[in-house]
């Protein structure tokens, strides 16, 4: 391996200038992505900054306004130890499906958003849930949507010496819920074919007066479809409604063919993952009000 | 691979035991635990955390130990096939294995007992659904699974009757 150095720095004022003295740094939180690209040779950083030492990188906490995940929280901390389940259940089944058991006791979120993987399971799962990114970095800190912070595989939008601190999700009311599906060759550890997230708000009446569908595995990045989130808002999910938002979401669609299907397979999959995730998500909403 | 420059010191404990080593900053704790501790029950497949060979707890999380630098586990608790058995006698999930037959040439039977028993002590009633997701990361060539879920499902029940006496 190339690493010349590790560093477990204790805060973030300690990491800033780890990540900003010109040496070739990369960021460690579960190695997952990281380790693995450097035995591969994809990566080749000199430094190695370990994140998890840092109390808000790793930091899950719950205020009235919202959830926030430190970017190196494990996925199975946030599975079992937090009460992230019971507020995001679509973005928890995203996390879960990452993997397996010993990579989810590694794998974070922040790690799974940076690495920017057109496939990455929970970045339509925060995408749907309208989370934010808390970044800090050399011109101090700053927030952008996760939809606008990855820009293509392998791509986001860090600039040099920047930092992903956090994962904001807005605390959901007890009429809206999420829902994450993906299909995948095998039912276990594999990459998606496509995944949808999907998460609505419904009145006392079922009318759906806010939605947010995030597709996966079909573009270069996760998209956010604003056009079928559209479809659904002021309608009560009746036939016409989904039909519109799936035609959306195969509208947005741009896939590539590849070992795990071809284009026009992807695109037929990623509608019907879209119905499927618009009828959990709303089961969840009845289901909880009921 | 480039010849590590310069080592660093580490200390941790490695099942039960303080433990010091030196590592180069980019040894990863698979390698640390075989070549510089002689713990060679970790067994190292795949080196890129697919197969489930090298799983070991960290802090009582189970990981691929190929995916964990050595450096990082400063002042952690490691646990390694090597604790498993107390005193020369099996583990449940040892014993049950053996009963059931499952495992053949033995490469992955080390990471499949580290991560059974870390199932069972997380759920100790798991449904075989439950077992097959959580053991979905330890590849077996030979047995083709099915003994191993048995004897993990098994192990998993004398272990709830033996807390229950």
């Amino acid at each position: 391996m190339s690493i010349q150095e590790f560093v477990a720095p204790h805060s973030l004022s300690e990491a800033k200038s780890l990540l900003a003295d010109g040496a070739m740094a990369s960021v460690l939180a579960g190695g997952t992505d990281l380790l693995v690209g450097v035995r591969l040779g994809t990566r080749s950083p000199e430094r190695v900054v370990d994140l998890k030492k840092i109390p808000e990188l790793t930091a899950i906490s719950v205020d009235a306004e919202a959830l926030h995940i430190g970017a190196a929280a494990s996925a199975f901390s946030i599975l079992h130890d937090s009460d992230v389940p019971s507020f995001f259940p679509g973005f928890a089944e995203a996390l879960d499906l990452i993997g397996s058991t010993q990579i989810q006791g590694r794998c974070s979120a922040g790690g799974n958003l940076c690495n920017a993987s057109p496939a990455a399971d929970s970045i339509p799962a925060l995408i749907a849930n309208g989370a934010q990114c808390v970044i800090t970095g050399p011109a101090g800190d700053h927030q952008m949507p996760v939809e606008d912070f990855v820009l293509g595989p392998s791509k986001n939008a860090l600039k040099e010496g920047e930092l992903l601190v956090a994962l904001i999700l807005p605390r959901p009311s007890s009429q809206t819920a999420d829902a994450y599906l993906r299909l995948t060759p095998r039912t276990e550890m594999d990459i998606a074919v496509a995944g949808v997230g999907v998460s609505l708000t419904l009145d006392g009446e079922g009318t759906c007066t806010a939605a947010r569908v995030s597709i996966g595995a079909v573009a270069p990045t996760a998209l956010l479809v604003e056009a079928a989130g559209a479809a659904l808002i002021g309608t009560q999910l009746e036939a016409t409604a989904i039909e519109a938002a799936v035609a959306a979401a195969r509208e947005a669609a741009c896939p590539i063919s590849d070992k795990r299907g071809t284009a026009e397979y992807r695109t037929h999959v990623v509608g019907v993952l879209v119905a499927r995730a618009i009828a959990q998500a709303q089961a969840r909403i009845v289901e909880a009000s009921s | 691979m480039n010849k590590p420059l310069n080592k660093m010191a580490v200390q941790a404990t490695i099942n039960g035991e303080p433990t010091a080593f030196l590592c180069s900053p980019g040894q990863v704790l698979a390698d640390v635990l075989r070549d510089e501790l002689e713990l060679i029950g970790t067994k190292i497949g795949c080196n890129t955390g697919d197969c489930g060979a090298c799983s070991v707890l960290v802090n009582d999380r189970l990981v691929c130990a190929c995916l964990v630098l050595a450096a990082e586990v400063e002042g952690q608790a490691v646990q390694t096939i090597e604790g498993v058995a107390e005193g020369g006698v099996l583990h449940p999930v040892q014993h049950k294995l053996l009963e059931h037959a499952g495992l053949q040439c033995g490469i992955c039977t080390p990471g499949v007992v580290i991560a059974a028993k870390a199932l069972i002590e997380h759920n100790p009633n798991p449904t075989e659904e439950q077992a097959r997701y959580w053991l979905a990361g330890n590849l077996c060539r030979c047995t083709g699974y099915d003994k191993i879920i048995r004897a993990v499902l098994d192990a998993a029940q004398q272990m709830r009757e033996d807390a229950a006496v």
